[in-house]
C-alpha cells in the first residue's frame, strides 16, 4: 500500500484515491445519471408504500396474494443469484482452479443477489420489521416457507464469510482475512446443501396450490425443476456477469486472466449446455409423469411449449452450438436466452399460470415495476461500488492467488 | 492422503451444523392434530334452506365491528369475501333452479394455511378451530396463496395490515354459546354443534328427502375433511364450490418435500467432503501430515 501516506484513508478508500471534488465529478455519467431519475420516482413510491400499505402501490389482491416482487424480485432474483455456490463449488470442492478468476465477482453476485432479495422481501411483506420472526421469535415448522426463511437467513451469512476475505483484504485487516480463508471450504459445502434445499423449498412453496396452478406448472417435481433451472440460471448469470465485467471494469482485469477468459466461457457454456438439457428432460418428465400431453393443445399447452422449447431446448441448443464450434458470442447469446428463459418459468409459476381458472387476473402496477427497477438499481450501483474498490476482478498485489 | 485433527474438526462442524438445522427439518413432517374429527366443533350449511335473508352477514359484522361497504352513510352489500366480510351469501340462479350459499372459512381439519405458516400465526386448536394470531403475523400472505377455498383475507389498504378470516365466533362457542351467524338464522339453515352428530343429521336429511338434495355432503371428505358441512339441491360447483379438490389433506403434499430434507442434509455433506478430499492433491495436504510427536501423544 504506497500510496497510503499522501492520503485520508476516506479518499484512498472510499473516493478512489481522489479529492472528493473530483471524486464526485467522475459519478457524472449517463447511467449514474439514468439511476438518478430512478431513485427519484422510486423512493416516493417506497415512501408511500410504507406509509399507505399495499394496496396504495400495488395491483394485489385477496385472490393474487403474491405479484411481481415474489414472482419476479424474490423467485428470480433468488434463482439468478445461484451461480454464488455453483463456481465456489466449482473451485473450492471440485478444485477446477481455471474458475478462480470468477469465484469472487460471481460470490459477490450471490450475496448481491439474496441481500436485494431480501430487500424485495422487505416491500412484500405486511409486517417488514417482523421479518426476523421465523429464526428468532416464532416457529412454524411444518411450512415450506419456514424453511425458505432459515436457509436464505443462514445463506446470507454464509456468502458474507464467503466473501470477506475480499473486504478484508481491501481493508489491509490480515489476520481477520487468514481466519474468513480458513472458513472457506466449511462455509463452500454449507452453502451447496442451503442452497439445495432452499432453491428447490420455493418450488416446493406451490406443491400446496395444485388448484391454483396450471396442471402442465404444477408438478410433485416442481422442487427438482426449481433446483436444476437455478443451477441453469446460475451458470448463465455468471457467463453474462463476466462478460458485463470485462467490458466495463476491463482496466481491472490482469491480461493473465482476459487471455483465458474466452475458454472459461466455453467451458462454463458447456456446463449450461448440459445443465439446461436435464432441465428440458426433467420437464416432459413432468408431462409425463402427470400424463398431461393432452392438455398441450390447449391455449396454456402453446405457452407452456413456448416456455419449454422456446426458452429451454432453444437457448440449450444455442449452448450446444457455441461449444461446439468454439464460438464465445453464440455462448453469451445463449447465457441471456437461459436466463430469459428461467425469468419466464418463474413468471409463469407465480402469475401467469397461477389462478388460471379465475376471472380476475393479476398484472402489476407500474409503481411495483418501478420498485423492482429501482432494487436492480441498487444492486448494480452496489456491484460497481464494491468491485471499483475491493480486490474482486483483479489480484490484490499484497495477497497474490494461491494457485 | 493426511485426514488431520483440522479437518476431523471442519467436518464435525459440518455434521453438528447439519443436526442442528435437521432436527427442524424433522419435526416438520410429524405435526397432527390431536383431536377426534368428530368431537370438534362444526356447522352445517343447508343452502336448501337458505332464504337469503343475510342476517347472519349483518350478525358476523356487528360482532366484529367491521365497516359496511359504502361511503355517505349509503351502504351496500358486498360480493366477495374481503377483509371487511368474513362471511357472505351468494345467489346461484340457474334456468329453472336457484339456491343461496353461505361463504366462511371452513376450518380444515387438516389446514393448508396452518401448515403454510411459517410463524405459526394459523393453528388448529383443539375445539377445530382455525386461530389466526395477529401478532405473530409477518404478512408473508402464504397462507392466501395455500387455501383451497381461497378464505383468507387481507388488509392490503392498511399500512398496519392483517390476515382476516372468520374465527367461529371463538369466545362464544367455547363458552357454550353458538356463533353469531348460527345463533341469528331464522330459517335453520345455519347449524352449529360437534361435526359427528351434524354428519349424521346430514345424512338423515339426505336420506330423508333424496329429491330435495345432492348425494353429497361437502366438506365431509374435500381436502381431508372440514369443520363447515354444506348440503345443497343444486350441483356444488354451481355454488361455486371447487369439487375438484380431492380428499388428500393439503399438509401431506409438502411432507414428501419435508421429508427429504434431512436426507439432504446428512448425504451433502459426505458427497461434497469427498469430493473435496479426493480433488485435493497429495502436495496441498503433505503440510498437515500428523507427526510423529501427536500419534504417540
Amino acid at each position: 500500500m504506497s500510496k497510503v501516506s499522501t492520503q485520508s484513508w476516506a479518499q484512498e478508500k472510499l473516493f478512489l484515491g481522489m479529492p472528493f471534488g473530483s471524486y464526485f465529478r467522475s459519478l457524472l455519467i449517463p447511467f449514474n445519471i439514468f439511476a438518478f431519475l430512478i431513485l427519484c420516482v422510486g423512493i416516493p413510491i417506497t415512501w408511500i408504500r410504507f406509509s399507505q400499505g399495499l394496496g396504495a402501490v400495488t395491483n394485489l389482491s385477496d385472490n393474487n396474494p403474491w405479484g411481481l416482487w415474489i414472482g419476479f424480485d424474490v423467485l428470480c432474483g433468488v434463482a439468478l443469484a445461484a451461480g454464488g455456490f455453483i463456481i465456489a463449488a466449482v473451485v473450492h470442492i471440485f478444485k477446477l482452479k481455471d474458475y478462480y478468476p470468477i469465484v469472487r465477482p460471481a460470490i459477490l453476485t450471490g450475496f448481491l443477489g439474496y441481500f436485494f432479495v431480501v430487500v424485495g422481501l422487505l416491500f412484500d411483506l405486511g409486517h417488514p420489521l417482523r421479518l426476523p420472526f421465523p429464526v428468532f421469535v416464532t416457529y412454524g415448522v411444518t411450512s415450506v416457507m419456514f424453511l425458505v426463511a432459515w436457509h436464505v437467513f443462514l445463506y446470507l451469512t454464509i456468502q458474507f464469510i464467503e466473501f470477506s476475505p475480499v473486504i478484508f483484504e481491501w481493508l489491509g485487516w490480515n489476520k481477520a482475512r487468514r481466519l474468513a480463508l480458513k472458513l472457506t471450504i466449511g462455509a463452500t459445502v454449507l452453502g451447496v446443501i442451503l442452497s439445495t434445499l432452499h432453491q428447490s423449498a420455493l418450488g416446493a412453496l406451490f406443491l400446496l396450490a395444485p388448484g391454483k396452478l396450471h396442471p402442465l406448472w404444477y408438478s410433485t417435481y416442481i422442487p427438482v425443476f426449481f433446483f436444476i433451472s437455478a443451477i441453469a440460471a446460475g451458470i448463465s448469470m455468471v457467463i453474462f456477469e463476466s462478460t458485463f465485467s470485462h467490458r466495463i471494469f476491463h482496466s481491472q482485469i490482469d491480461e493473465k486472466d482476459q487471455k483465458g477468459f474466452n475458454k472459461l466461457i466455453l467451458g462454463l457454456g458447456k456446463a449450461g449446455a448440459i445443465v439446461m438439457f436435464t432441465y428440458f428432460c426433467l420437464k416432459l418428465l413432468g408431462i409425463a409423469h402427470s400424463n398431461n400431453w393432452y392438455l398441450l393443445g390447449t391455449s396454456y399447452g402453446q405457452w407452456f411449449l413456448l416456455e419449454v422449447l422456446g426458452f429451454v431446448l432453444g437457448p440449450c441448443l444455442l449452448y450446444v452450438y457455441g461449444v461446439r464450434n468454439l464460438n464465445p458470442t453464440a455462448v453469451k447469446i445463449a447465457a441471456v436466452w437461459s436466463i430469459l428463459g428461467i425469468i419466464l418459468n418463474r413468471v409463469n409459476v407465480s402469475m401467469v399460470a397461477f389462478n388460471w381458472k379465475m376471472a380476475e387476473r393479476y398484472f402489476p402496477s407500474w409503481m411495483e415495476l418501478v420498485v423492482t427497477i429501482t432494487i436492480i438499481t441498487l444492486g448494480l450501483l452496489t456491484f460497481r461500488w464494491v468491485v471499483n474498490r475491493m480486490p474482486v476482478l483483479y489480484v490484490h498485489p499484497d495477497y497474490p492467488r494461491e494457485d | 492422503m493426511g485426514f488431520d485433527r483440522r479437518d476431523f474438526l471442519k467436518l464435525s462442524v459440518a455434521t453438528a451444523s447439519t443436526c442442528l438445522t435437521g432436527k427442524q427439518a424433522n419435526a416438520a413432517s410429524g405435526k397432527q392434530v390431536q383431536t377426534d374429527i368428530g368431537d370438534t366443533f362444526a356447522m352445517l350449511n343447508d343452502s336448501t334452506k337458505c332464504i337469503g335473508c343475510r342476517g347472519c352477514q349483518v350478525a358476523c359484522k356487528q360482532r366484529k365491528g367491521l365497516e359496511p361497504a359504502g361511503s355517505n352513510h349509503l351502504y351496500d352489500m358486498p360480493t366477495e369475501l374481503n377483509s371487511k366480510n368474513l362471511t357472505l351469501i351468494k345467489l346461484y340462479k340457474g334456468a329453472d333452479e336457484h339456491s343461496f350459499v353461505k361463504r366462511q372459512c371452513m376450518h380444515c381439519y387438516e389446514p393448508a394455511c396452518v401448515s403454510a405458516c411459517l410463524v405459526s400465526a394459523l393453528e388448529k386448536d383443539i375445539n377445530g378451530i382455525v386461530k389466526y394470531d395477529s401478532d405473530k403475523c409477518i404478512g408473508c400472505r402464504y397462507c392466501m396463496v395455500a387455501c383451497p377455498f381461497s378464505v383468507p383475507a387481507y388488509e392490503y389498504e392498511s399500512p398496519d395490515p392483517y390476515v382476516v378470516k372468520c374465527d367461529f365466533c371463538e369466545d362464544i362457542i367455547t363458552t357454550g354459546g353458538q356463533p353469531r351467524c348460527a345463533s341469528v338464522c331464522p330459517s335453520g339453515a345455519i347449524k352449529f354443534g360437534k361435526r359427528a352428530d351434524l354428519l349424521k343429521e346430514a345424512r338423515e336429511r339426505i336420506n330423508e328427502a333424496p329429491d330435495r338434495y345432492i348425494d353429497h355432503i361437502y366438506g365431509e371428505k374435500e381436502a381431508g375433511g372440514t369443520s363447515v358441512l354444506y348440503l345443497s339441491g343444486v350441483d356444488f360447483d354451481k355454488l361455486g364450490m371447487d369439487t375438484n379438490l380431492g380428499d388428500k389433506s393439503y399438509p401431506d403434499m409438502t411432507k414428501g418435500f419435508l421429508s427429504s430434507v434431512p436426507l439432504v442434509l446428512t448425504i451433502w455433506p459426505m458427497l461434497l467432503m469427498g469430493a473435496w478430499a479426493f480433488s485435493t492433491k497429495e502436495e496441498e495436504t503433505a503440510g498437515n501430515q500428523i507427526s510423529e510427536e501427536e500419534v504417540q501423544s
